[in-house]
């Protein structure tokens, strides 16, 4: 069993989000999150397998109207495949790490190579490249610090993982995910065991309550 | 786990079994399963792996083409890239035939993750994570009694899937073959998105104790 692997995971991602990664209609952010915890989940990836199955059995036997191939489009593909096989990536090398490798890849390097930035309050964030329709980043919150008080516009994920917080839903290890939607205002406290990093993703920007951590929001693009 | 120490034992009774499958097919009874089918479909890519068997490859790109190419119109492809992209996840098909590992996946499912990729690279354009050690890559040959447990849960999934009530099934069909997100199947149907969640959620419920 991998040491990194957490067996704790009390905080799981929802149906919603494992099928919308298996239909393929998720936003990149959110697929990111989906591939980093069920790296680390094996309960939501037998989910995730299920899903997958559903999508097998829909494309094995769903009425699809009216989709005939182009006529020579048999032979074309022949030729495609005789043409040589396609450039696939290798299999990404499983290894200890704070970082899935679906993060590795993103970062492009591992935890030490990080370029974080402060956002106020000790609290650090590093933003990951992904497409506009939703954000990723990763956030460093000190050890018994809290992040700043905020809400939400849209559906945010938090995922722990290294440390632990603490936060009107519960207390969240590594592997756990924090799924907070507009309603819900809440302030995450890190464990003072260890400094506490996770990955947050969210389909809206952060809105803050005090009037300073607005304007800081502007400037910090939380 | 299962133990692996049966797996000669087991690849002969796969050959066996596959070969058994294969010829009820071949001989033309008139009503081939669902189940005979699946198993047909694995010998398939076995043969193409092996044998690069063109005439397997034909018997699968007869049925999966045309769905590949229906999927990737309704997730918003214009008719030529999705006759394109169809083509490219068949030829993936070929060129990853020894990766496939019918204890993990059936054929269809293989095939639908495959085209479900190829509409995230080309239709949305966007990177795609994927979750660590889901690399399709059997080391040794997949014990037999995974393979039959997961052509058993296929068949009482698929059974379930169309036993499911139609609001629900609808739901979850327009969530595969839509490329729609649970709020835009709101906006499309009028349905509240309250709704739409529950049903979908009641579907899956349904689904998951069936499985068990």
């Amino acid at each position: 069993m991998n040491k990194m692997m957490s067996t704790d995971i009390k905080h799981h991602l929802t149906d919603e989000i494992l099928m919308g990664y298996s239909a393929g209609t998720l936003p990149e952010a959110f697929n990111l999150m989906v591939a980093t915890h069920v790296s680390l989940c094996d309960a939501c990836r037998t989910q995730l397998a299920a899903c997958d199955a559903v999508g097998g059995i829909l494309l094995d036997e769903h009425d699809i109207p009216n989709t005939q191939m182009q006529p020579g489009s048999f032979a074309a593909t022949i030729a495609m495949i005789e043409q040589g096989v396609p450039i696939t990536k290798a299999p990404a090398v499983k290894k200890p790490s704070v970082l899935p490798s679906p993060l590795r890849d993103y970062i492009g390097s591992d935890l030490s190579e990080i370029k974080w930035r402060p956002i106020g309050m000790g609290v650090k964030q590093a933003i990951l490249p992904t497409s506009k329709q939703a954000s990723a980043r990763l956030l460093m919150i000190p050890a018994g610090a809290a992040m700043p008080d905020h809400g939400h516009h849209g559906l945010e994920m938090t995922m722990v993982l290294q440390g632990a917080f603490q936060d009107d839903d519960g207390y969240f290890v590594r592997g756990d995910v924090d799924i907070a939607d507009s309603d819900l205002e809440h302030t995450p406290m890190a464990d003072i065991h260890e400094d506490c990093i996770c990955l947050a993703v969210s389909d809206a920007p952060l809105r803050f309550k005090g009037i300073l951590p607005r304007i800081m929001q502007s400037f910090i693009r939380i | 786990m299962s133990a692996r120490s049966h797996n000669v034992l087991s690849r002969k009774t796969s050959v066996n079994f596959q070969t058994a499958a294969a010829r009820l097919v071949a001989v033309g009874s008139k009503r081939v399963t669902n189940e005979n089918k699946r198993n047909l479909w694995i010998s398939h890519i076995h043969r193409i792996r092996d044998d690069a068997d063109k005439a397997a490859f034909a018997d699968l790109y007869a049925h999966f083409a045309p769905r590949v190419k229906g999927f990737l119109i309704n997730s918003g492809a214009d008719g030529s890239m999705a006759e394109e992209c169809a083509q490219e996840v068949m030829a993936t098909l070929w060129h990853k035939a020894h990766l496939f590992d019918p204890s993990r996946a059936s054929v269809a499912t293989w095939i639908f993750t495959i085209a479900r990729n190829r509409k995230i690279d080309i239709l949305r354009k966007q990177r795609r994570p994927e979750p660590e050690d889901l690399t399709w890559g059997p080391e040794e040959e997949p014990d037999q009694t995974d393979v039959l447990a997961l052509q058993q849960e296929t068949e009482t999934l698929s059974k379930a899937l169309t036993t499911l009530p139609a609001a629900q099934r609808e739901l979850i069909e327009q969530a595969y073959f839509g490329d729609l997100s649970h709020s835009e199947i709101a906006k499309k149907t009028g349905l509240p998105l309250g709704t739409i969640k529950s049903r979908i959620r009641l579907g899956l419920e349904r689904l998951r104790q069936t499985m068990k």
